[in-house]
C-alpha cells in the first residue's frame, strides 16, 4: 500500500463510501474499481489514484495516461457487457480527483486522446444503455481527465470545498496559450463565471445536479459520508425516474443561456 | 509522388473556408446553412475580454444531403480563434448531432461529417467549451449506433484537446499529411512537462509523432488522403458504405492495453516504435 496512493482524496472518498470493499484484483495501482452497494444494490465505483511507481512516469501524481484511460473504458464496459441481458443496470459512480490528463511525449505518441475516448465512450455507452452513472466531484476535476471520467454521468455532485476545481486547464499554461500574465488570467476569472477554477462560479453554469457541504472533505467523518450516500441514492432514484438518457438535464441556467438558444433555433431551422 | 500539372489541377480542400469545404461535400446545390452568420448568435464571452465576436462563432452548420441521403456536415472554421470551442460554437456542433440521433429514432437517416480544425477548448470560455465538448461526445457516442460518423482532419490546425477525444469517438477518421493529432498541444506539453519531454519549436518532430501520415500508419486513422477535394468526398463515400463498424476503436480496451503492456516506458517513444508496437494484430 503506497502512502501518495492511499492518502489522495479520490482513494479515501472511494474507500468510505464503499465500507472498505476489496477492489477489483486485475487492474492497475492507479484505477481502483470496486463493487459495492448503493441504496441496496450493488454499484460499480471507480476512481483514478496516484501511483507513484506508474511505469509512464508523466502519470504518476493523479493524472489519467494511456493505461488509465484504456483501463477505465474496461472497468465500465465490463459491467455493461455483464449487465445487457439484466432489465435494471447497475449503477456507476465515478468518484473524481483528477489533476489533469498526462502530459508527455509518450502519451501523444502512443495516442492518448484515443485512450481518453475508450474511457468517455465508454461511460456515455453504460448511460445509454441505462446504467445509472453518477460523477462525484471529491477534488480536481481537469480538463481531458474530466472528459474521460465523469463528465459523461447523467448526474454530476460536488462537494462545496475550495480544494474542489473544475477547469480545462491549469492556470500557468492557460495564461501562456491565451498570451496573458496569471495575474490578468485571475482578473478576468473573478468577473467571468466560465473562466473562474471555483466550485461555485462553476455550478452557476448549470451542470451540476447538486453541490454539498461536508465538516471534513480530507477525513469525512460518519455524518459527512452519510450525507454523501443520501445524496447518491437521491441522484439514484431521480436517473431511474428520468426517461432521459442524454445530458439535457444540464441545459438551463441562466450563465449558459446561449446553449439552450443555440438548440432552440437549430430544432426551428432542422 | 504528384506531378505539377496534378498539383496545379488539384482542387486543395486544406485552402477552403469552413463555410467552401462544406458545400463541397455535400450534393451539388443541396447545402442549407442552419444558425448562419446573419442570424447573429456569437459569443457572448468574447467581447466582454475585449475580442471581437464573430457571428457564426467558427462553426457552420451544413445541412443537406451526402449521396442523396440526409447529412449534416459540421465544419470548424480554424480561421477563427485557432477553431477553439466555446459555448456557441460546441452548441451548434452538440445540437446538430443531437437532431441527427433524433432523426434516425424517427426513421430519418441523417448521417455526420465533422471537420475537426480546433486546438480544443476556448480558454476564455473556459469550462463553458469543456461542457460543450462533453455533450459533443455524448452526441456522437449516440449517433454511431444508427449511422457511421465521420470525422475529418485536414489541416493546417489539426485536432487538439478535448475535441481530439471526440475525433476519437468517430466511426472513422480521415487524415491528411498536413494534419496532426494529439490531446495535448505542444506548447501546453512543453509548459508543463518541459522542453526536453517536447519541443513545440520542432516542427518535424511534432509531425513524425503526432502527424496525419503516423496516426494512420499506427491505425490511429482510417483513410490517409491527399490534399485533394475529390479524393476526400469520394474517401468519405466509401467510408459511409462501410457502415457502423463492428467495433468502434474506441471500444478496443483490450487490444489496446495488450500493444502498451509491450511498451518500455523507460525509453522515449519514436514514430519507429509506435508503429511497430501498433502494427503487431489489426486495430480493426
Amino acid at each position: 500500500m503506497n502512502h501518495a496512493t492511499e492518502t489522495s482524496r479520490g482513494a479515501i472518498w472511494l474507500a468510505t463510501l464503499t465500507d472498505h470493499a476489496p477492489a477489483l484484483p486485475d487492474y492497475p495501482p492507479s484505477v481502483r474499481v470496486v463493487d459495492a452497494p448503493l441504496a441496496g444494490d450493488i454499484a460499480r465505483y471507480i476512481a483514478v489514484l496516484p501511483d507513484p511507481e506508474n511505469r509512464f512516469t508523466r502519470a504518476r501524481t493523479g493524472e489519467i495516461g494511456l493505461v488509465e484511460g484504456w483501463q477505465l473504458a474496461r472497468a465500465v464496459q465490463q459491467v455493461v457487457a455483464e449487465d445487457r441481458a439484466l432489465p435494471v443496470k447497475r449503477p456507476v459512480v465515478a468518484v473524481i480527483d483528477v489533476a489533469s490528463q498526462a502530459y508527455g511525449r509518450r502519451e501523444e505518441a502512443y495516442g492518448i486522446h484515443q485512450a481518453l475516448a475508450g474511457a468517455a465512450g465508454a461511460y456515455a455507452e453504460a448511460r445509454l444503455a441505462g446504467h445509472p452513472v453518477i460523477g462525484l466531484i471529491v477534488g480536481k476535476a481537469m480538463s481531458g481527465a474530466f472528459l474521460a471520467h465523469g463528465y459523461q454521468a447523467n448526474r454530476l455532485i460536488a462537494l462545496d470545498d475550495p480544494q474542489v476545481m473544475v477547469h480545462a486547464m491549469g492556470k500557468a499554461s492557460a495564461a501562456r496559450i491565451t498570451l496573458r500574465t496569471v495575474e490578468a488570467l485571475e482578473a478576468l476569472a473573478a468577473t467571468i463565471p466560465p473562466m473562474a477554477y471555483d466550485i461555485g462560479n462553476y455550478a452557476s453554469l448549470g451542470l451540476l445536479w447538486r453541490t454539498l457541504t461536508v465538516a471534513q472533505p480530507d477525513t469525512p467523518s460518519t455524518e459527512d459520508v452519510a450525507q454523501v450516500e443520501a445524496i447518491l441514492q437521491a441522484a439514484l432514484a431521480d436517473i431511474r425516474l428520468d426517461p432521459e438518457r442524454g445530458l439535457a438535464s444540464r441545459l438551463g441556467a441562466p450563465h449558459r443561456q446561449a446553449s439552450a438558444k443555440v438548440r432552440e433555433v437549430l430544432q426551428q431551422q432542422w | 509522388m504528384s506531378t505539377i500539372q496534378e498539383l496545379l489541377q488539384r482542387d486543395s480542400f486544406i485552402e477552403r473556408g469552413a463555410r467552401s469545404r462544406a458545400r463541397a461535400l455535400l450534393d451539388t446545390g443541396s447545402m442549407r446553412e442552419l444558425l448562419d452568420p446573419f442570424c447573429g448568435l456569437g459569443s457572448p464571452w468574447l467581447p466582454q475580454q475585449g475580442v471581437t465576436a464573430q457571428a457564426d462563432d467558427g462553426v457552420v452548420v451544413a445541412k443537406g444531403l451526402f449521396e442523396g441521403q440526409p447529412a449534416v456536415v459540421l465544419a470548424i472554421e480554424g480561421g477563427y480563434q485557432g477553431g477553439s470551442m466555446g459555448e456557441v460554437g460546441g452548441a451548434k456542433i452538440a445540437g446538430a448531432l443531437e437532431l441527427a440521433a433524433r432523426d434516425n429514432r424517427h426513421g430519418v437517416p441523417t448521417r455526420a461529417i465533422i471537420l475537426f480544425e480546433t486546438g480544443g477548448v476556448r480558454l476564455q470560455e473556459a469550462n463553458l467549451g469543456l461542457a460543450a465538448i462533453a455533450e459533443i461526445q455524448a452526441a456522437i457516442v449516440d449517433l454511431r449506433r444508427y449511422q457511421p460518423v465521420i470525422g475529418i482532419t485536414a489541416g493546417t490546425v489539426g485536432c487538439y484537446g478535448g475535441m481530439s477525444i471526440a475525433a476519437g469517438l468517430c466511426s472513422y477518421l480521415v487524415v491528411t499529411r498536413e494534419a496532426r493529432l494529439g490531446l495535448n498541444g505542444p506548447a501546453v506539453i512543453e509548459q508543463e512537462a518541459g522542453i526536453e519531454e517536447f519541443d513545440s519549436r520542432n516542427k518535424p518532430f511534432i509531425w513524425s509523432l503526432t502527424g496525419g501520415e503516423q496516426r494512420f500508419h499506427t491505425g490511429l486513422a482510417d483513410a490517409y488522403v491527399e490534399d485533394d477535394t475529390a479524393q476526400i468526398r469520394a474517401t468519405v463515400t466509401g467510408l459511409f458504405v462501410r457502415g457502423v463498424p463492428r467495433q468502434h476503436r474506441s471500444d478496443q480496451a483490450g487490444h489496446f492495453l495488450a500493444r502498451l503492456s509491450q511498451v518500455d516506458a523507460t525509453v522515449q517513444a519514436t514514430p519507429d516504435t509506435v508503429r511497430t508496437i501498433y502494427s503487431k494484430g489489426d486495430a480493426s
